[in-house]
């Protein structure tokens, strides 16, 4: 019974995922400092789209991803999954609704604590597909299924999260994120406390997932590389707001927003004779205080090609006038 | 002129599963001045070895052997008390987090003074202005207020420039990073290395950098080596490294970094898992993964040698294919 | 079967952990075996009084002598292990059960309901233990249950505080964010993940309230309230003793002898537990 309805959600949720004017802020501006974490931000994902979500600690990436699927709750601003809303508060949710919120998941970045420590892999699997009430009387089955299809063997069934490497444990948590079969998967940081070679392993899941699911992900991560590898378009965000959008080729060729310039200048290339260029873009400078009123550009306190109105007035994010596919928030961009 | 040379290595420590190989062959030398970076995976004994050249690990629970000599003197043979002395003035280490290496209830000035007033024996209003100048030297704006403040008042960055300014009180020769920029923003982390690159010059210091980060290792050292289950398996100066790398593990590893820029093909990786360092190792310990085994890397565990130009392989059968 | 299989190996380690521990554990038990098997192994029956043989010293009919109703001191203390664990085992019984679900509520939910259930237990344990027993039975009457419920109020902050600040940590922990993100309820989140977390606090604690409640129930007896006389009881017999313990002191030697050795046992495998649960919690 349960199967038939999610193939009805399929046929629903055709388009994309919007984000309006989402915030959220923690505090309260009455009794003093508010921390805006995601400060009115609005995009859009494509269905079967990758979508990566890029900035340095404190932008805000994580509580985005967290504020999407209901972890985190928001101060204003909708997300929607087709035309239903997941983020409404309200008090009675209809079958439907119901459904659309529980077929979006999370991945989280460490592995070793985003798995209960003191539960069997088989015991906690299987909880999933029971509370949801979902293959009923074949759950055994299905984790044995799912587990093989993200290479992991049945003979790990019986065995504790401890007993496991960095790279087999992020396995079964993506396994546990898609054995409700969500349509919607977040993955905060699912490689970086993993080691290089690790790393491209699970990236290579991530990729084979891509082609063999029905599957639309936000991917947040603050290295670059492996967002550029693993997305079709890219968002970078900075102190609450997303500052560009692009088509990942388009990002990297065509750079507009100066702080994805520096970001993508920062990253040391694995591979000599680059160092003079390296030292010489270094962003000097940190950061803004999140909790400080905005004046103007977040980044114009460290910009080297700020002007005037850079400090007083907020840019939007708006499309390239070469290219409406493109978005920037920035003054020196010529906007369509 | 070697201000730092490591012999044949070998740092067993106690774990309660028994006695852990954590280092089992390493050799290299630091020349004055030099910046040599050690890199590998998590696992591979590279943090051990750094830890080793000061004298950190617990006698009680460690067994080391081979030779460690810093400007002549053996550092395995050394008392604690001249341990003591050479730790902050001649060597100088920094950590990976700079939020839990500080001490959180005392004044970032107060730490940075500590070490000019025992080894330099200065009076506190000297050890002050000193510290002072350090701040401003690895480019803490208002310094005179920022002395007074605690660590937790700073962010990330900041305390990592304060370790640094610690680290470089005494004018050591040597300074040891260990994970340096591995818990910091991208951007920042360019920040702390164009720093230490600066300082380095300025003071004519040797630098020691552990870390993972390949790209680092491009743009910050001159000298590699490239370490595994406790061995180095090769080292070269950096350029050779990234153009012509032999081993067959230094090649996988370049080959599985996603990068900008690269094909969309699918990245490389290295099947399976590094090997448990409990027991002996029969062998080449990389044998299990490489896809050049043969029957005598089962069985025979290569030596390092030098295959010209000062560029070490420890591998049976190198890597004629090319990287790229 | 497969669940005995893993009991006994945890009692493996256990034993291989810490093995004052262990002794103290099998002291325990061979404690809780005399209590069980009181009227088999009494030579004597403890109520039976036999005026002629008043203050008999130590002998071998008489193994501890016998007290001034001629009653024989061995069999009393063998039979007083009865009410000492049926009185122990109430109090933390009852005082586990409340403080459990008490700490784990409050941890969770936070704010309010935090509040509230933490003020609530500060009411609790501002009570001297003593006091409220004398209320309580004041107003119920004497009797070995009466005062055991009286004093488990007592206890129910001491586990209540200590579940808290473990489940304020496990929440944060980010497998309790994962099953959110899974969309369990806060029933499922908090008895089927976070409490087998605290099952180490919880064993620990319970052990140390079990040689607390001990002395606090031997305290109560000892002052005339619970358990009712004739009515074989350390405390009591402490108390009765303290009369004539010039003249004869084997009544007192007996049951203080019988108090220490066994709220020792008690603390020694609560010191243990600690220990075997410790690393093991390092490791995950």
């Amino acid at each position: 019974m349960t199967t038939e309805k999610r193939e009805n959600i399929g046929t629903d949720l055709s388009d994309y995922i919007r984000i309006e004017n989402l915030k959220v802020y923690f505090g309260d501006e009455k009794r003093g400092k508010v921390l805006r974490a995601v400060d009115d931000v609005t995009f859009t994902i494509k269905k079967n789209e990758f979508f990566g979500l890029v900035g340095e600690s404190g932008c805000g990436k994580s509580t985005l991803g967290r504020a999407m699927i209901n972890l985190t709750p928001i101060r204003g601003g909708d997300v929607f999954f087709d035309e239903y809303n997941m983020t409404a508060k309200k008090k009675k949710l209809t079958a439907q609704e119901t459904l659309v919120r529980n077929s979006a998941h999370m991945v989280f970045q460490n592995p070793f604590s985003s798995l209960n420590p003191r539960k069997t892999v088989r015991r906690q699997l299987s909880e999933v597909l029971r509370v949801h009430k979902m293959y009923p009387g074949q759950e055994m089955k299905r984790v044995q299924e799912m587990l093989a299809f993200v290479g992991i063997g049945k003979e790990s069934m019986g065995k504790f999260p401890g007993q496991f490497s960095g790279g087999q444990l992020q396995r079964i948590a993506i396994a546990r994120a898609l054995l409700l079969e969500p349509q919607f998967v977040v993955a905060d940081e699912p490689v970086s406390a993993l080691d290089v070679s690790v790393q491209a392993q699970i990236l290579n899941l991530f990729s084979e997932l891509k082609e063999k699911l029905d599957l639309t992900m936000l991917f947040i991560s603050h290295n670059l590389s492996v967002v550029e590898y693993i997305s079709d378009r890219v968002g970078v965000m900075y102190v609450g707001k997303i500052v560009e959008i692009a088509d990942v080729k388009e990002l990297y060729e065509h750079t507009g927003h100066p702080y994805t310039r520096s970001l993508i200048n920062s990253i040391p290339s694995p591979e000599t004779g680059k160092e003079e260029a390296f030292y010489d873009s270094v962003l000097e400078g940190e950061m803004p205080n999140p909790m400080e009123e905005q004046k103007g550009c977040r980044f114009a306190s460290r910009c080297k090609s700020k002007f005037d109105r850079c400090d007083t007035e907020i840019p939007q994010l708006l499309p390239l006038m070469d290219n409406p596919d493109h978005l920037v928030a920035c003054h020196l961009c010529k906007h369509g | 002129m070697s201000i730092l040379s490591i012999e044949h290595l070998s740092v067993r420590l106690k774990s309660n599963k028994g006695m852990v190989n954590a280092v089992r062959d390493t050799s290299f030398s630091i020349e004055k001045g030099a910046i040599f970076g050690l890199v590998g995976e998590s696992g591979c004994g590279k943090s051990v070895t750094a830890k080793s050249i000061l004298k950190l690990h617990n006698p009680k629970a460690s067994t080391i052997t081979g030779k460690i000599e810093f400007e002549d003197m053996s550092v395995l043979a050394a008392t604690e008390k001249k341990m003591r002395s050479i730790r902050g003035e001649k060597i100088a280490m920094i950590f990976q987090d700079p939020m839990t290496s500080l001490d959180p209830l005392m004044t970032v000035g107060k730490q940075i003074s500590e070490g000019l007033i025992f080894h330099k024996k200065m009076t506190r209003e000297a050890a002050k202005t000193e510290s002072i100048e350090l701040m401003s030297k690895v480019g803490i704006t208002f310094p005179e207020k920022r002395y007074g403040q605690y660590p937790h008042e700073f962010s990330g960055g900041m305390l990592q420039r304060i370790m640094i300014a610690t680290a470089l009180s005494c004018k050591p020769q040597l300074l040891i990073a260990d994970e340096p920029t591995t818990a910091l923003d991208v951007t920042i982390q360019a920040q702390i290395l164009k720093l230490m690159k600066k300082l380095q010059k300025e003071e004519d210091m040797a630098i020691l950098i552990i870390t993972h980060d390949l790209g680092v290792v491009a743009n910050f050292c001159e000298e590699v080596g490239v370490m595994y289950a406790g061995e180095i398996f090769e080292k070269a100066n950096v350029k050779t490294i990234f153009e012509c790398p032999r081993h067959p593990y230094t090649i996988g590893l370049m080959k599985a970094i996603p990068r900008i820029g690269g094909n969309d093909k699918r990245l490389e990786t290295i099947s399976g898992m590094p090997p448990l360092l409990l027991g002996e190792i029969v062998g080449c310990p990389y044998s299990p993964r490489c896809p050049n085994a043969t029957e005598k890397c089962q069985t025979i565990a290569p030596e390092l040698r030098d295959i010209g130009n000062n560029h070490l392989v420890r591998c049976h059968n190198l890597s004629d294919t090319l990287w790229r | 079967m497969s669940y005995l299989m893993k009991m006994l190996k945890k009692i493996r380690v256990f034993a291989k952990t810490s093995k004052i521990g262990t002794i103290a554990g099998i002291v325990l038990i061979l404690m809780i075996f005399v209590a069980v098997f009181a009227d088999k192994l009494a030579p004597y029956d403890p109520n039976e009084i036999n005026l002629l043989k008043t203050f008999e010293p130590c002998s071998l009919q008489h193994i501890f002598g016998t007290d001034i109703s001629g009653r024989d001191i061995f069999s009393r203390v063998i039979f007083g292990t009865r009410t000492v664990f049926i009185g122990a085992i109430v109090v933390v019984g009852i005082s586990t059960f409340i403080g459990v679900i008490a700490g784990l509520v409050s941890g969770y939910f936070g704010s309010v309901t935090d509040s509230v259930i933490s003020r609530i237990l500060d009411v609790f344990s501002a009570f001297p233990s003593l006091l409220l027993a004398f209320v309580v039975v004041a107003a119920f009457g004497t009797g070995l249950v009466n005062t055991a419920i009286a004093l488990s109020v007592v206890y129910i902050p001491l586990m209540a505080r200590v579940v808290r600040s473990v489940t304020l940590g496990q929440k944060s922990q980010c497998y309790v964010e994962a099953c959110r993100s899974l969309h369990y309820s806060d029933a499922r989140i908090i008895f089927n993940h976070i409490l087998p977390n605290c099952m180490p606090i919880i064993v620990v604690q319970a052990t140390t309230n079990m040689s607390y409640s001990l002395l606090d129930l031997a305290a109560m007896s000892f002052l005339g309230l619970g358990v009712v006389p004739p009515q074989s009881d350390w405390g009591a017999m402490l108390s009765e003793g303290s009369k004539y313990i010039i003249k004869a002191p084997n009544v007192c030697y007996a049951a203080g002898v019988a108090i220490i050795l066994c709220v020792i046992c008690f603390n020694l495998l609560g010191d243990g537990l600690q220990e075997y649960y410790d690393p093991k919690l390092r490791k995950g």
